[in-house]
């Protein structure tokens, strides 16, 4: 059990620190820029993020293994994926302004951008390409939403700073976003001796 | 159609002034990811233009008949289907490169620039001025990739399309390690400001 419970733990890390999908998948990067301007907008984005991509990690493991490959329809994966997320998204959406309003008004504006992200696709396809259990699904899910919200913390605190920083005109705004995380990156790649193969 | 825009127009608006990925800012992921190699950023490159090509022929085809309330669920169902058709050809004849870009390809499914531009273009304009317009963003995109992954094949590999170029000296290997990809992106992406600035003050001045 306990074992069992370590291999998990190790999912996690790998996809948060080791993996990390902003810095070395390369994915989400549209949201990633797009929200980390200000920190408070890039936690509720991981908030929201991290519970959306558990969730649907676990719908789509569920839809895949119990429907698709019953009907032999693998191939249809991309079409199907994309379908149960851009639903379960409108689906929270709608639960979460009925039952708690208040969370609603923070995050719901994050809601409708989620459905439009890689990521949230990334994590299904990985977990089926890498024939993962229900609890290593959901292990991946989480450990990328916390690295998504990791690297989308980090940025927004940087880029506040850069604010005040005398930046060459060309540079302004995205460009300077860009050399700044690719240092960021750099230091991610300290990471990856953590977990032995 | 009337005022119909010139096809070059159209071609060269998604070329240079929409830029997806200089100037839009959108659709980045597979602009870093896989433009370590030139040859790999270009294949990318052509799956995203014919996805892009036929996603805004398809959706202007059928524009008169898509409820607007609906629109979006219709138009990612669309390019779904043509993505998973570009999957499949590129596993299929060239099984070396889809180990590389495999889940890069079947993720431009939520590539916002395909959305985008059906939403902005292809839902309001006929076939063919859908599909220069389709291709024009396409070519655009890929030459943003070839342009990033030549400056980081050059500098981190010393070679261009695997030839050797760098002679004796030793390539960076930052240059292909992810954070090469996004210092590149940034540079090159300052390097467009900077020239379309120069640029435009002189054609006004």
């Amino acid at each position: 059990m306990s074992h069992e419970f370590l291999h998990l733990l190790e999912i996690v890390i790998a996809s948060s620190l080791i993996n990390n999908f902003v810095f070395t998948r390369f994915l989400g990067l549209c949201i990633f820029f797009g929200v980390s301007k200000k920190t408070e907008t890039a936690v509720g984005m991981s908030i929201t993020f991290t519970m959306v991509m558990m969730i649907s990690a676990a719908a789509s493991w569920i839809v895949f293994n119990y429907l698709m490959i019953p009907m032999h329809l693998e191939f249809l994966k991309i079409v199907v994926f994309i379908g149960v997320v851009a639903g379960l998204v409108q689906a929270s959406d709608t639960i979460m302004k009925k039952i708690a309003p208040a969370l609603f008004h923070k995050l719901g504006v994050y809601l409708a951008l989620i459905s439009t992200n890689c990521i949230i696709l990334a994590v299904p396809i990985i977990s089926v390409d890498e024939k993962y259990s229900f609890l290593e699904s959901i292990a991946l899910g989480l450990g990328s939403g916390l690295g998504f919200a990791i690297a989308l913390i980090l940025m927004a605190s940087l880029r506040e700073r850069l604010e005040l920083a005398n930046v060459p005109k060309p540079f302004k705004g995205l460009p300077i976003a860009f050399v700044i995380t690719g240092m960021v990156a750099l230091a991610f790649t300290g990471f990856s001796g953590l977990i032995a193969e | 159609m009337k005022n119909e825009t010139p096809v070059t127009k159209l071609f060269s608006r998604g070329l240079l002034q929409e830029n997806t990925i200089f100037r839009q800012a959108i659709s980045l992921c597979p602009a870093i990811a896989v433009t370590s190699t030139v040859k790999n950023g270009f294949m990318m490159g052509i799956a995203v233009l014919f996805v892009q090509a036929m996603v805004n022929v398809s959706v202007s085809s059928i524009r008169r008949w898509i409820h607007p309330r609906i629109r979006l669920p219709i138009f990612m169902l669309i390019s779904s289907g043509w993505v998973t058709i570009t999957d499949m050809c590129v596993a299929a004849f060239a099984p070396d490169i889809y180990a590389t870009l495999g889940l890069y390809i079947q993720l431009i499914v939520a590539f916002a620039s395909i959305l985008a531009a059906a939403e902005s273009f292809a839902s309001k304009n006929g076939v063919i001025a859908s599909f220069f317009d389709g291709v024009g963003r396409g070519t655009g995109f890929t030459l943003a990739l070839i342009a990033i992954s030549a400056v980081r094949e050059v500098l981190g590999k010393g070679t261009i399309l695997d030839i050797p170029v760098l002679f004796g000296s030793k390539p960076l290997l930052i240059m292909i390690l992810p954070a090469g990809g996004f210092i590149t992106a940034g540079i090159l992406m300052a390097l467009f400001n900077y020239l379309d600035k120069k640029f435009s003050n002189k054609a006004t001045a």
